[in-house]
């Protein structure tokens, strides 16, 4: 990143190394699903979802060459105004849903509430 | 590429006002107006996003992710679009070196790994939409067409800006107006591989653990 030399377009090297990135964040989520490796579910969620979150942030950095000096900060706000609401509404629809489908859950008889709700239509 | 060539003591339009990036020149207003587009845009795939999690395993006795999806083929989508992404990134070094016939020429290839990728994204939805599993089959399916759809749209959108900016840029060469718009629509590019990285880690590999 220190190497900004022409302006907010960068360099040979910075797509590269960006290339060389992103495509070894790409290989490793994939292989673990076409290689199925004998490690857990959870382990396999993280390193997905981990993966994908760091590429995320390598392509912003090394293609969109969002930093901290770009439009003179402006670019780096707006990002991070986007991941606030973003993290909001994200976090904030799977709590409320989970919240709604544990207070659903413990229906002592779930068929007869079916028959009485499709009795009254 | 400067636009307005402000002075540096002179009074400053940016949103800082006055003089409180003095070194700072502002060429252009575009730039940060599309990204503050973009970031708007990642809203809404945001939102997407979220309606894909809740209802993402809503599958009405229909087909779940494992019967529906390969990783292959999407391992192959996202190679198209990740080579797409540098080829853009080349046509644009070279666009700024002035060498417009190579930067062309860099384009073009950009244009077909989209299109090679729209293409495969159309036989999934037409093969999905054959078998049965619509985006009327569950809530699943729905979420899942109408996310991956408006990735897919936006990729259309972008190969016919894609197109008429070639052409522009064949009549008009490496104006001003053209790098800016050529390095607008790289920003607009790059920002559909990164929603890409969402769209293949969570919405298929996870659903295919």
């Amino acid at each position: 990143m220190s190497d900004h030399s022409t302006h907010s377009h960068g360099n040979m090297n910075q797509l590269m190394t960006g290339f060389v990135l992103a495509a070894i964040l790409t290989v490793i989520p994939f292989g673990i699903i076409l290689g199925e490796p004998d490690i857990s579910r959870m382990l396999k969620i993280g390193i997905i979802m981990g993966f994908g979150a760091l590429q995320i942030i390598v392509h912003l950095v090394y293609f969109l060459h969002v930093n901290r000096s770009s439009e003179g900060g402006w670019t780096i706000a707006a990002t991070l105004f986007a991941v606030i609401i973003l993290v909001i509404v994200l976090a904030g629809s799977l709590w409320v849903m989970h919240n709604m489908n544990e207070n659903m859950m413990p229906m002592p008889d779930m068929d007869k509430m079916m028959s009485l709700q499709s009795q009254q239509g | 590429m400067t636009m307005l060539d402000t002075p540096v003591t002179g009074p400053v339009n940016g949103p800082d006002g006055p003089d409180s990036h003095p070194d700072h020149h502002h060429e252009s207003p575009t730039p940060i107006g599309f990204w503050i587009y973009l970031m708007s845009d990642c809203i809404i795939f945001g939102v997407l996003f979220a309606t894909y999690a809740v209802l993402g395993y809503n599958y009405a006795g229909g087909p779940a992710p494992k019967d529906l999806f390969e990783a292959d083929f999407v391992l192959i989508e996202t190679a198209l679009l990740l080579f797409s992404s540098i080829t853009f990134g080349v046509a644009m070094l070279q666009a700024e070196a002035h060498r417009l016939d190579t930067a062309l020429k860099w384009l073009v290839v950009t244009g077909l790994l989209g299109l090679g990728f729209i293409g495969m994204e159309i036989y999934e939805f037409n093969h999905l939409i054959h078998i049965g599993a619509g985006p009327d089959r569950s809530a699943f399916l729905s979420a899942f067409f109408v996310l991956v759809g408006t990735h897919g749209l936006h990729v259309t959108g972008g190969l016919i800006w894609l197109v008429t900016l070639c052409v522009q840029l064949r009549m008009h060469g490496l104006t001003t107006a053209n790098m800016r718009r050529l390095s607008t629509l790289s920003m607009f590019w790059h920002f559909l591989d990164l929603i890409w990285i969402g769209v293949f880690s969570f919405v298929y590999l996870v659903r295919l653990i």
